[in-house]
């Protein structure tokens, strides 16, 4: 009886050295709760205080505009949009942090290397594409452009940590690929994609892994 | 080595070997650091481990510097795959067959 209690605890150890060792789970549910809000917190401000309630993206607000407000407005907008993603990578961090701690897991190791290289290279390519898209005045495609690359990011994240990670880069993709037809709706699609998803999606994984 | 009938190994009876296997079986290549880390022992007990394995030709050893800073990493052989691999098998069958 003794051996045989030894047995399942090596099959144990072993399940849990694989894991550990292969796949990054610090990754905390509340990492994708806040960045949900903060994404829809940022949607809030361009639509009421930035666009003024009007739909963003249709070629009659813009032409309305002179020279002077369209360069006020796309300055806002940035900054709106570096605000949202310096606070979101924030609070993953934070939260990972801090589950990394309670877990008594390392954050930086092989595995979150990998995992890091893995969405950082559709992520830097997608970030320099916005930028040219932005040079190039194709406003239409930003929105669909940034889901995309996310998604594709995901994925690719997929293999090195949890593995709903690598389905949220599906659905992703497929928002990105929706709102490139339908690009006039592009501030629902990143409600959508950026807010509602990560906001079922952290819910989901911290009462599974978390709870 | 000694591998009995049912197809566990003697080598890997030992927790901390068994642990060292189980990271090497899932990844190209650890480094000595990680493998601490991971496994929570001190040095001298995984070296010593390490070595173990290592004279057995389960794990293979690659010595490299990064900078100035000499980086030892190991990654696990094919005997030493496949020997875990049957061993892991053995512990599931012990187990199903109660």
């Amino acid at each position: 009886m003794d051996s045989n209690t030894n047995y399942s605890e090596d099959l144990k150890v072993i399940k849990k050295v694989m894991e550990e060792s292969s796949r990054f789970l610090s990754l905390s549910g509340l990492s994708g709760l806040f960045a949900g809000l903060i994404a829809f917190a940022g949607a809030a401000v361009a639509y009421f205080v930035i666009l003024k309630n009007k739909i963003l993206l249709t070629e009659k607000y813009f032409t309305g505009l002179t020279i002077k407000e369209l360069r006020i407005l796309k300055t806002e907008l940035i900054a709106d949009l570096a605000l949202v993603l310096i606070l979101a990578i924030g609070v993953s961090l934070y939260f990972s942090y801090r589950k990394s701690l309670r877990k008594g897991l390392k954050m930086w190791t092989p595995v979150s290397k990998r995992l890091l290289i893995n969405m950082l290279i559709p992520l830097v390519t997608g970030g320099i594409f916005i930028i040219i898209l932005y040079i190039q005045n194709q406003w239409q495609l930003i929105i669909p452009a940034m889901l995309l690359f996310y998604g594709l990011a995901l994925v690719n994240a997929g293999k090195f940590t949890y593995s709903e990670v690598f389905y949220l880069g599906l659905i992703e993709i497929l928002t990105g690929l929706l709102c490139a037809i339908f690009p006039v709706y592009g501030l629902l699609f990143w409600c959508f994609g950026f807010g509602i998803l990560h906001i079922a999606y952290g819910l989901t994984m911290y009462r599974k892994y978390e709870g | 080595m000694r591998v009995e009938i049912s197809g566990l190994t003697k080598l890997f009876e030992n927790r901390v070997r068994l642990g060292i296997m189980s990271v090497l079986i899932v990844n190209d290549s650890y480094d000595f650091n990680s493998l601490k880390a991971t496994l929570g022992v001190t040095d001298g007990n995984l070296a010593s481990h390490l070595k173990a394995l290592e004279e057995n030709s389960l794990i293979r050893v690659n010595k490299q510097f990064i900078g100035r800073k000499p980086n030892t990493s190991y990654s696990i052989t094919e005997t030493g795959a496949q020997l875990f691999r049957t061993h892991l098998k053995a512990l599931e069958d012990i187990i199903k067959s109660q």
